[in-house]
């Protein structure tokens, strides 16, 4: 019987396991192309800013060598002693400073989340003129932030602002006009001013939040009997977990950060109770013209945000996912 | 993307300008031999007005010379940080308006031109300037970097009216001016005897000065360190801390004044008898609606047993070359221009300035008289703030520190001396000299 099947082809070498693919045309490089932009722009915009000030931190940048500023001699850590030795004033400022900003960040974070929250569960549910409530709650995020935080400026004046004259003239709860922008009521005008502009954004995380529970399980749960405090117990704030873990992080960051609100409701010269800490890191920086200082400073404040974002992180995100796995 | 620009904030600001020196050079702000550009600040009732002041100016030094003149006028609030940026990043205009009193603090830059023999020369030399005026532009001893261009002086305004109606003559004493204040002052009227710029920092540390050198007390030792807790000092704060405190002629809510623009609103308002003001206050009280005959200037005066009769500091407005100009010799040309009898007479009245020229003619008024008070006070009764690199820190340490206190005793709490010197030690401590 004759075969019809070819002979093996014993001049053809076998296969070795780890021989290399055929080289292909030069695709790989393509994605880096891609990317290189936005590397290029975060090296510019963020990690040369930052390591150029964790350097100044580190040298003696005064007046006498901004110009020269590579030739600023090297310091070690004295800025960073500057920055902390409370037996000066430079560290005892810097405390106060510090301190007003951590009970500034507590009240205008807890304040605006309760409000935001608040807010977008009256309007969850559809009523006439909802939709005017939803704009109008959202117009502070809005506005230009230099226009409203002047106007707030103009309407806590003590003589001409409109806030004494409905407390004093109209309502008749004070009797004397206080002052709001100087003195201890400072911190309660920041404060005010800081949840104004804040609240809107926890308002709007918390609609999209809620725009994504399923009306099922209220449902369910209403003929399980359950009340709108039970459900928003055990339905709204478990399902919007994941929203506040982002958002608390985030609007903790932006408020201790806040650099705008004092410097525009206050001017140039702040009052101690508003001396809120970026704005006492610009002025120790450009109004004393001590960059080194100034460098260590927002260090400083940088290792602290930082290890208060990882230690959230390690209760709100990691240890759960460990738990989980 | 957010979070990190946030966590990146704060290096940042401080970072800005030693970062923007990264990204430029030392290679001069790009102008050619026929160009030039210039930095004004706001001298005028406006950014608007300053340029419509300075722009036939500006021509007419094109016209005579070639050379182009790219203008931007600056507000007071964004100078300073505008001339750090250009002396750290060597990208700026050519030709650039400071405070005097900074001039030494910019002088310990390195970023403005030395003004040698040779460059005086080009100037139209050292003897054109009153010496005092020019002695603002650089530290004992070395050569300027600066040359006066609008002098300004202080004086004590006052409303004709009110000091007829009360039959009081104009005080020529500190407390001949608080007396007049006191018989003034009616709080139920909303009529105060004086009003002072008390929430502006600027303001505070000139009358920190100006009282503190009527007492005979300077604010920096023979070797150039700060010294603020000197008995005099102290009792020069607090005697015009008191006007507010002890003597309550002045409004409380003055407090929150952060200009002097503020005050000199409520003068002509009618709101208060009295106001301290540099000679440039002239246009904004007209234009507030008073009319000449109606206010009239004296010399800020001092207490009977003053050491000193000193009754303004150096006021005024100086000019100055960037180091890395790239047309040093367009600059110099400017510099001479805008500082020669024609342009001195011509900005003199819309910028109610001082002439800074030995030979200079007063003409930011038609009042003789008072043309020739102020003038008198800026050439034989005014002094140097500190010319000392560590200056600028003395105005806001100083300045900062006495809105707090001013800011305390409106908000119902007391100042005394020794909250004074306390407060005088933290900013003396605070400098880095």
């Amino acid at each position: 019987m004759s075969s019809l099947t070819a002979p093996e082809d014993t001049t053809t070498p076998p296969k070795r396991p780890d021989a290399r693919p055929p080289r292909r045309p030069r695709r790989h490089l393509f994605p880096y192309l891609i990317i290189a932009p936005a590397v290029l722009l975060e090296l510019l915009i963020h990690i040369i800013p930052m390591a150029t000030g964790f350097w100044m931190s580190f040298v003696e940048l005064t007046k006498f060598f901004i110009r020269r500023w590579l030739e600023a001699p090297f310091v070690g850590l004295e800025n960073y002693s500057i920055a902390i030795d409370l037996n000066t004033p430079v560290g005892q400022e810097l405390l106060n400073s510090f301190l007003v900003t951590v009970g500034f960040t507590a009240l205008v974070v807890g304040l605006s989340w309760g409000l935001g929250m608040a807010a977008a569960v009256a309007l969850q549910r559809p009523f006439r003129g909802r939709g005017v409530f939803r704009t109008l709650f959202l117009i502070p995020y809005a506005l230009p932030l230099y226009a409203s935080v002047i106007t707030w400026n103009f309407m806590l004046q003590r003589d001409t602002g409109v806030i004494n004259h409905v407390l004093v003239d109209q309502l008749g709860i004070l009797e004397d006009a206080p002052f709001w922008l100087i003195g201890d009521n400072a911190f309660v005008s920041v404060v005010v001013v800081a949840i104004w502009r804040m609240w809107p954004f926890a308002f709007l995380m918390f609609m999209a939040g809620l725009q994504s529970i399923p009306g099922e399980l209220y449902e369910a749960s209403a003929i399980d009997g359950a009340g709108p405090t039970r459900q928003w117990r055990s339905i709204t704030l478990p399902m919007l977990a994941p929203v506040n873990q982002t958002m608390l992080l985030v609007m903790f960051l932006w408020v201790f950060n806040d650099f705008n609100t004092p410097y525009v409701l206050f001017g140039s010269a702040q009052p101690p109770a508003g001396d809120l800490i970026s704005f006492h890191i610009y002025n120790a920086s450009f109004l004393s013209w001590d960059f080194g200082v100034g460098s260590a400073m927002s260090v400083l404040l940088l290792l602290f945000l930082l290890a208060v974002s990882l230690v959230y992180l390690y209760f709100t995100q990691w240890k759960k996912e460990k738990r989980n796995a | 993307m957010r979070r990190r620009t946030l966590l990146t904030a704060a290096p940042l600001a401080a970072a800005g300008a030693a970062g923007l020196a990264a990204c430029g050079s030392s290679s001069g702000s790009g102008s050619s031999s026929d160009s030039l550009t210039y930095w004004a600040s706001n001298q005028g009732t406006s950014l608007e007005n300053d340029k419509e002041v300075l722009t036939p100016v500006l021509e007419k030094f094109t016209e005579e010379t070639g050379i182009d003149v790219s203008l931007e006028v600056i507000g007071w609030g964004d100078l300073q940080t505008r001339i750090q940026t250009a002396i750290t990043s060597g990208q700026g205009p050519d030709v650039v308006n400071i405070g005097n009193t900074w001039g030494v603090s910019l002088q310990a830059t390195g970023g403005l031109l030395e003004l040698g023999d040779e460059q005086f020369e080009a100037l139209g030399g050292r003897d054109r300037y009153v010496p005092a005026a020019l002695a603002t532009g650089g530290a004992e001893g070395t050569d300027p970097t600066s040359i006066p261009l609008y002098g300004l002086a202080y004086g004590m305004y006052y409303n004709v009216k009110m000091f007829e109606d009360a039959g009081i003559e104009p005080p020529t004493t500190w407390e001949e001016m608080v007396e007049a204040a006191k018989a003034l002052t009616d709080p139920e009227g909303d009529v105060w005897g004086m009003s002072l710029a008390a929430g502006s920092y600027t303001e505070n540390n000139h009358f920190a000065f100006i009282n503190a050198t009527q007492n005979g007390a300077a604010l920096n030792t023979k070797d150039g360190k700060p010294s603020f807790t000197e008995d005099g000092v102290i009792d020069g704060i607090l005697r015009y801390l008191d006007l507010m405190q002890t003597d309550k002629v002045v409004d409380p809510s003055n407090a929150q004044f952060d200009n002097g623009t503020k005050s000199v609103t409520a003068f002509a308002n009618g709101k208060a008898a009295m106001i301290i003001n540099q000679n440039n206050a002239n246009a904004t009280i007209e234009s507030q609606g008073m009319t000449p005959d109606q206010f009239k200037a004296i010399p800020f005066p001092a207490p009977a047993d003053a050491v000193s009769d000193c009754a303004s500091h150096l006021a005024g407005i100086n000019l100055a070359a960037m180091k890395d100009t790239g047309n040093e010799e367009g600059a110099l040309q400017f510099m001479k221009f805008m500082t020669s009898p024609e342009t001195q007479e011509e900005l003199g009245k819309p910028f109610a300035s001082l002439p800074v020229l030995v030979d200079g003619t007063p003409t930011f008024t038609e009042d003789e008289e008072q043309a020739d008070m102020f003038m008198e006070i800026y050439s034989e009764r005014a002094e140097p703030l500190p010319l000392v690199p560590w200056e600028d820190q003395y105005e806001t340490t100083v300045g900062q520190a006495m809105n707090e206190m001013f800011a305390t005793i409106a908000t119902g709490g007391t100042v005394t001396r020794e909250d004074v010197t306390t407060a005088m030690q933290t900013a003396q401590d605070s400098i880095r000299a």
